[in-house]
């Protein structure tokens, strides 16, 4: 089964509210992640200005030599984008579940303060369950 | 990092992935961030005035270069953020895709950028992006009269180019 390297989501400014790796060489330390997801907001929003047609929302795939990024973008503005093996199918399907871990276990615990750095252990242990089960049973969503 | 096998335009052009999608625009830069072709043949938008959307376009594809650079999952150590990389360093990306359009890209190990931009539900374009290098250099590099570093003023080459994006298309 194709591997997910790691998942990161940026608030809508651009910052760096959470990022796991699940088995990339190169782990980045905190100041790497945070530049990446401000680049990767750059791009997003600089990808809609060059668009030939009207209604661009953003960059939703990247497929580079070694990997392919996918990119959910929330009504809101938030970002979820997950860096897995190139040829990952059903990524989208995992960004939505993986939107929908959000909400629950994050929006709604009165603790959590929006736009800062997610700390919330049940959201980091349900989201570890979903990447490892099998794909299939994201498919039946 | 293996570019071009021969160096004879090859004689057959890759199918057409997705019939009836044209082609929106293409841009060649060379390794400065000239801008020696850009040709629109369906482009209903433009955002940003001629130069601007050129250097627009330049600088999303070096910040992206150095963002895969970076991102790159299989290698241990990478280099900073923002530091130039040679063509061919590095993990480079090949496309990206949005909701309204495809951009596929490829960069030679001389520093020319090729960039096709066309509907989003085109597939993998890589060897249509080689067999339009073959095109520059055949009509443009090998014409004695081009000064590198120039936009490009090939007719022959035009033509060519023109024919082929409309039989991918």
């Amino acid at each position: 089964m194709a591997a997910i390297y790691n998942l990161y989501i940026i608030n809508k400014s651009g910052g760096l509210i959470f990022y796991k790796d699940y088995g990339s060489a190169g782990r980045m330390d905190t100041n790497d992640s945070l530049r990446v997801a401000s680049l990767w907001h750059s791009m997003h929003a600089i990808s809609q200005q060059l668009s030939p047609v009207l209604g661009c929302a953003g960059i939703d795939l990247l497929e580079a030599d070694n990997f392919d990024l996918h990119c959910f973008q929330s009504l809101t503005g938030t970002k979820f984008f997950v860096v897995c093996e190139p040829g990952t199918l059903h990524m989208e399907n995992l960004l939505k579940y993986m939107y929908e871990l959000y909400t629950d276990y994050v929006l709604k615990n009165p603790f959590y303060e929006m736009e800062m750095p997610i700390r919330c252990e049940l959201f980091e242990i349900s989201l570890s369950q979903a990447i490892q089960k099998d794909r299939v049973a994201l498919l039946g969503r | 990092m293996q570019f071009f096998g021969g160096s004879d335009i090859s004689p057959s052009p890759p199918a057409p992935t997705a019939p009836g999608n044209n082609a929106h625009m293409i841009y060649v830069f060379n390794r400065n961030g000239v801008c020696l072709l850009y040709k629109e043949w369906n482009r209903p938008l433009h955002t940003l005035n001629e130069q601007q959307d050129h250097k627009l376009m330049f600088g999303l594809l070096f910040s992206l270069k150095s963002l895969t650079a970076k991102m790159d999952p299989t290698s241990a150590d990478k280099g900073n953020l923002g530091v130039p990389q040679l063509p061919g360093q590095g993990c480079s990306f090949h496309s990206f895709r949005t909701n309204t359009y495809k951009l596929s890209f490829m960069e030679t190990p001389s520093g020319i950028k090729i960039i096709l931009v066309t509907h989003p539900k085109t597939g993998d374009l890589r060897d249509s992006l080689k067999y339009i290098y073959n095109l520059y250099v055949e009509y443009v590099v090998k014409n004695p009269l081009y000064t590198p570093g120039a936009p490009v003023r090939c007719e022959l080459f035009n033509t060519a180019l023109d024919q082929y994006v409309r039989s991918i298309a």
